[in-house]
């Protein structure tokens, strides 16, 4: 597999992170940073990042499926990731929750038909103080209400 | 620009070059005391910084509160393996935010550590253990390493003495287990975050197998400050046993929500009405997490008098836990937080230990069922029965931590699981969270 050129600067980096004999420890980083270029992880990914570290594509499987942010099957360009634990749940996280599944018609883990968003429901990320929080791909959105939703959504619509 | 105005309370020492121009670039750091510890504590014999970070009572601050210089003491300092410094940046605990905040504003304060802490143990690598969320944290900590290499705070024989140290960021995939001590370490060497049987401890057998420092990333931002200051002076702004500050992070129905370093042992009253501006719409409080939804949940009646520190909530039969504050109004439905809440732990149990996995399962399900009106009155003791039956018997604390707040919210709210019997709709239910803009 052919990787962009700062991808493989950044194989390399962590390839060289860890004591000799570990670049297994890479695995993780090199799928979740594949997975950003690619879109998703493939079976040729698997076979590429079990190769480059010394592991079987099984042990690739086995690690992939535990971790809630690798995914096999490919997100929307923009991948809308709303918070509903306690502290979101209490400033109407839930209620953001549903304007976002209503307004763009999927539900949670789904992606609309042109593939330009998806949508998941998701776990604390850390923006606690400043609920209800979202994350757009690796962007944070605070204080987030219906009408800044509505038009975050839209902006996301029409970036094609 | 910060995320919240910082309050007149607050004692900033950590926090204190938070807002400062560039406060992320080494050179801020440089002009504001950066890495002035590592070079005392170049100076210093290695027992000498152990002894120090003992005598500021500085106690884990990713949850469960261990005290750290007992913790660094434990590695076998003479063993002939490498020895590994790990910080847990993988903060995911529900309620807390505040690591985001050290590692973006002051991301040199934490290498500083970092390389003490290798002083005191004969470390010679580190690595930041970051939940997967965190990307832009990821980049902002890689240009400061990238700096400290350039100044010669990295890299070989730094500041002319024979002590070598690399950093290095290392990123998580979503799992909130990774958290844990030994999920974490497991992660790093590239597995499922599946916790490890203890002991033997990460501190004899951690990271790569190698005896290792693991601790959360505002422990090891406290040690640069405790080394320049001393011991003393860093315990003396906490309580006896508890040392320093705390960075608290005030959520839910709170006036001013936001992130504020407040001395250890401030008074719950005081964080909520004079820090937090008290409650949201002047309503009265319901329930009280002082520190990540992992906490037993306190009533209003319980924090009267209450203080913010580790005894004092073991008093309570709660934790300090993570500095994730939760503040409930008076119209908040307790069965929706219970569920809620074990939502969350069965979506995160790693499903190595049966209590666990089907615990919190369970218990999600016979919420689910009570909060939709098909609760029946023998549920409410169930709730309780299965959580006692989890408590103690896992591997890692994760199943600890879903059955304690259950426990607490059954013990202590059992008239909102009443209110549900019965086909009856949610007393809440006409509630929005939503504040009016």
């Amino acid at each position: 597999m052919t990787f962009s050129a700062q991808l493989e600067a950044k194989f390399d980096k962590l390839l060289h992170s860890y004591p000799p004999g570990r670049q297994r420890s890479a695995m993780v980083p090199m799928l979740l940073y594949a997975q950003d270029e690619i879109g998703s992880i493939t079976p040729e990914l698997i076979e590429e990042v079990a190769h480059r570290t010394g592991t079987t594509p099984l042990q690739v499987e086995e690690v992939l499926s535990y971790y809630s942010m690798l995914h096999k099957k490919p997100l929307g360009k923009a991948h809308v990731q709303i918070c509903t634990n306690i502290s979101c749940l209490l400033n109407g996280g839930e209620e953001l929750w549903r304007q976002a599944c209503q307004t763009l018609g999927i539900g949670h883990k789904e992606v609309t038909a042109d593939g330009q968003i998806s949508l998941e429901e998701v776990e604390c990320i850390g923006a606690c103080s400043w609920a209800p929080a979202l994350q757009v791909n690796y962007d944070f959105y605070h204080f987030v209400t219906p009408e800044k939703l509505e038009r975050l959504l839209a902006s996301l619509r029409d970036r094609t | 620009m910060l995320y919240n105005e910082p309050s007149p309370l607050e004692v900033r020492i950590l926090s204190r070059r938070f807002g400062l121009p560039n406060s992320a670039s080494i050179d801020t750091y440089l002009a504001h005391d950066g890495y002035v510890a590592f070079k005392k504590a170049l100076g210093m014999k290695p027992e000498e910084i152990i002894e120090e970070v003992k005598a500021a009572n500085l106690r884990g601050r990713g949850g469960a509160g261990f005290p750290a210089g007992m913790k660094w003491s434990f590695v076998p300092r003479n063993s002939p393996k490498p020895k590994y410094i790990v910080v847990n940046a993988d903060e995911s605990e529900p309620g807390t935010c505040k690591d985001r905040l050290l590692m973006e504003y002051d991301p040199h304060q934490l290498i500083d550590g970092m390389l003490i802490a290798g002083l005191a143990v004969d470390a010679h690598a580190g690595y930041i253990y970051v939940r997967g969320e965190y990307r832009y944290l990821i980049e902002i900590l890689d240009r400061a390493i990238a700096e400290a290499y350039d100044r010669g705070y990295l890299g070989k024989n730094l500041l002319g003495t024979n002590f070598s140290f690399d950093a290095y960021t290392h990123t998580g995939a979503g799992a909130y287990e990774c958290g844990e001590e030994s999920a974490l370490l497991e992660s790093l060497e590239g597995k499922r975050g599946i916790p490890r049987i203890r002991p033997p401890f990460p501190a004899v057998v951690g990271a790569f197998q190698c005896p290792t420092i693991l601790n959360n990333v505002e422990t090891i931002s406290s040690v640069p400050v405790i080394i320049r200051d001393g011991g003393a002076a860093f315990a003396a702004l906490g309580v006896p046993k508890s040392g320093g500050t705390k960075l608290t992070c005030l959520t839910g129905h709170i006036n001013k929500p936001g992130v504020y370093e407040l001395p250890v042992g401030f008074p719950v009253d005081k964080m909520i009405n004079e820090v937090g501006g008290g409650i949201r719409g002047g309503k009265k409080l319901k329930a009280f997490i002082p520190g990540g939804s992992s906490c037993p949940l306190l009533t209003a009646e319980e924090c009267e008098g209450l203080t913010m520190d580790h005894d004092a909530m073991a008093k309570k039969k709660t934790m300090l836990g993570s500095g994730g504050v939760v503040i409930m109004d008076e119209d908040t439905c307790m069965v929706k937080v219970a569920l809620r809440i074990m939502r969350f732990y069965a979506h995160e149990s790693c499903g190595w230990c049966i209590p666990c996995r089907e615990g919190t399962t369970w218990l999600r399900k016979i919420l689910v069922r009570f909060h939709e009106g098909h609760g029946r009155r023998e549920d409410i003791e169930l709730l309780g029965d299965l959580s006692k039956n989890m408590l103690g018997r896992t591997f890692c604390p994760l199943g600890d931590a879903a059955a304690m707040p259950m426990m607490s919210i059954v013990e202590k709210f059992r008239e909102d699981f009443e209110a549900h019997l019965d086909g009856k709709p949610c007393p809440y239910e006409h509630v929005s969270q939503l504040v009016s803009a």
